[in-house]
């Protein structure tokens, strides 16, 4: 029964894989270029958004499609419609990147205020994250999709504790508040990304369950 | 309030009404089951029909859904071997206790099949029709009736000039309106429908859609339909039945549309609506 049908919902749900790492690279190398000072790279990520952000009308119009045409119910409709809400945290995720790349061009080569430690764990905490939530969306798992949410408070740790160095830094040298404050935007940008992979999460749990609920609330 | 008068005599029933549970609700069935000679049709089903709501009975065709509608209004009594028990109520009365008068019940819950089936008479005679049979002959008050009903089923603009025509030379949908219309005529409570828009075009099926939701406010309406959409867009409440291992249908899911729809409880009724099915 309904063989194309279910390719078609196949398909989608493959599409936003794609979108997903898609992201999940523009999130690594984002900070990649910036530890590096990778011009290139960065530029190259700015660029990419817009393909992310094709992505998404695509995907967007496919679930329109389906709607229209196949009338979904239940669980079909279900997956839809949260496909329909991924894609736009996926989207900001994506822009979040941007921003770092952005941030990176602004730094070009003034001289670092410290090594990069922290940022590019948080980056890698985070693109985990992201994979995790992708996946638990796949297998519609929702044990996994709250263990991800549980990750988000180490986001939230690292974010605070390169919150914290960064202000003692410009407290001992106002020279370099310039320069610090943009890492700050770097730090802020990955822990609101990680906050869109916990809405991925609500997501998941609402296709698998029916409801929606409030799997993890961030502190920030 | 005239609850009693589906009795013959309206005697010891004041009682009755007073323990009958929820207010809302219409009609009730409490393991309810409908054989044909010996063939168990219709198995155990329990249920509440809200007041002034869209009640829709869904579920793959031979599963009994019209066989349980005609158990509302005793439709099966005219059916040689068929026989029901458990509870039925109407506004909490047994309606198959004996004493009920069936035509007076008929009066009350009336019903509109899948074919449109007008009289072969006049648009006015088929709408004054049922209120004739009641005995109403003053020709201002049936004139009265005539409008308001034709009116309630939103077929006046339509018809109000050709009145004296017969009701078979409209279109499909506008028979269809004409006898609902011809069933508001005599005031029911409750409208039973048995796929009324099968025979209907889609436009015709939309008009007849939005009826029912202008009518609902009113009247309680219990539709069975095929069409699994039409039942997503129009009702309040879902039934889905289906038959069991020994052919019997049963009641597998009963709830609030918009969670049937979205979240249904059992797995036959996500792979039904889902059109995994089979
Ligand atoms: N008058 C009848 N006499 C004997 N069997 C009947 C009669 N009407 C329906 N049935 C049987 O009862 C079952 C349910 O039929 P029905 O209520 O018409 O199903 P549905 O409306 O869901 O298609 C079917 O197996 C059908 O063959
Ligand atoms: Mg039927």
């Amino acid at each position: 029964m309904r063989k194309n049908y279910d390719r078609s919902l196949k398909s989608l749900q493959d599409e936003v894989l794609v979108m997903g790492s898609m992201v999940e690279k523009s999130v690594l190398r984002s900070v990649e270029a910036l530890k590096n000072r990778d011009l290139d790279l960065a530029n190259q990520i700015i660029a990419g958004d817009q393909d992310i952000n094709q992505k998404r009308f695509d995907i967007e119009e496919q679930c329109v499609e389906l709607i229209a045409t196949q009338q979904p119910m239940a669980v079909d409709l279900r997956v839809i419609v949260a496909i329909l809400n991924i894609l736009v945290d996926l989207e900001r995720i994506g822009d979040h990147a941007e921003g770092i790349a952005k941030i990176t061009v602004m730094i070009g080569n003034e001289p670092p205020v410290k090594p990069l430690i922290d940022l590019p764990r948080m980056a890698e905490r985070t693109a985990q994250m992201l994979r995790d939530s992708m996946d638990s969306f796949i297998r519609r798992d929702v044990e996994l999709a709250k263990r991800v949410c549980d990750d988000d408070e180490e986001v939230d740790n690292l974010y605070n504790q390169v919150f914290r160095e960064l202000l003692l830094i410009m407290a001992e040298d106002p020279k370099t508040i310039g320069r610090a404050t943009r890492l700050i935007w770097v730090a802020h940008n990955l822990e609101r990304s990680a906050d869109r992979i916990t809405n991925i999460c609500e997501r998941v749990a609402f296709v698998a369950t029916g409801h929606m609920e409030d799997i993890g609330a961030s502190k920030y | 309030m005239n609850m009693n008068s589906i009795f013959k005599s309206s005697t010891d029933d004041n009682s009755r009404q007073a323990d009958s549970g929820n207010a809302s609700s219409k009609l009730r069935m409490q393991h309810m089951n409908l054989y044909y000679g010996s063939f168990h049709a219709v198995k155990d089903i329990t249920l509440q029909v809200n007041t002034s709501s869209i009640t829709a009975i869904i579920g793959p065709s031979g599963c009994g859904k019209s066989s349980m509608l005609r158990v509302f209004n005793r439709m099966n009594d005219l059916i040689p071997g068929a026989s029901v028990d458990g509870l039925v109520e109407f506004d909490g009365i047994n309606i198959y206790e004996p004493g009920v008068d069936v035509v007076e019940l008929r009066k009350r819950i009336g019903m509109v099949f899948q074919k449109p089936n007008p009289f072969p008479m006049s648009i006015y005679d088929n709408v004054a029709f049922g209120p004739r049979r009641h005995g109403i002959r003053n020709r201002r008050a049936l004139d009265e009736i005539v409008e308001k009903s034709l009116m309630q089923a939103a077929l006046w603009d339509e018809v109000k000039d050709k009145l004296g025509q017969s009701g078979l030379s409209i279109s499909g949908g506008q028979q269809q309106r004409l006898c609902i219309a011809r069933v508001l005529a005599v005031e029911p409570e409750v409208i039973l429908m048995d796929e009324p828009c099968s025979a209907l075009d889609p436009i015709a099926t939309l008009k007849i859609e939005d009826l029912m939701r202008t009518l609902s406010e009113t009247y309680t309406i219990v539709i069975v339909t095929h069409n699994m959409q039409q039942a997503a867009r129009v009702s309040d409440m879902t039934a889905f039945l289906m038959v069991d291992d020994g052919h019997s249908g049963v009641l597998v899911e009963y709830g609030p549309t918009s969670e049937v729809f979205t979240n249904p409880r059992d797995k036959r009724t996500e792979d039904y609506i889902t059109g995994r099915f089979g």
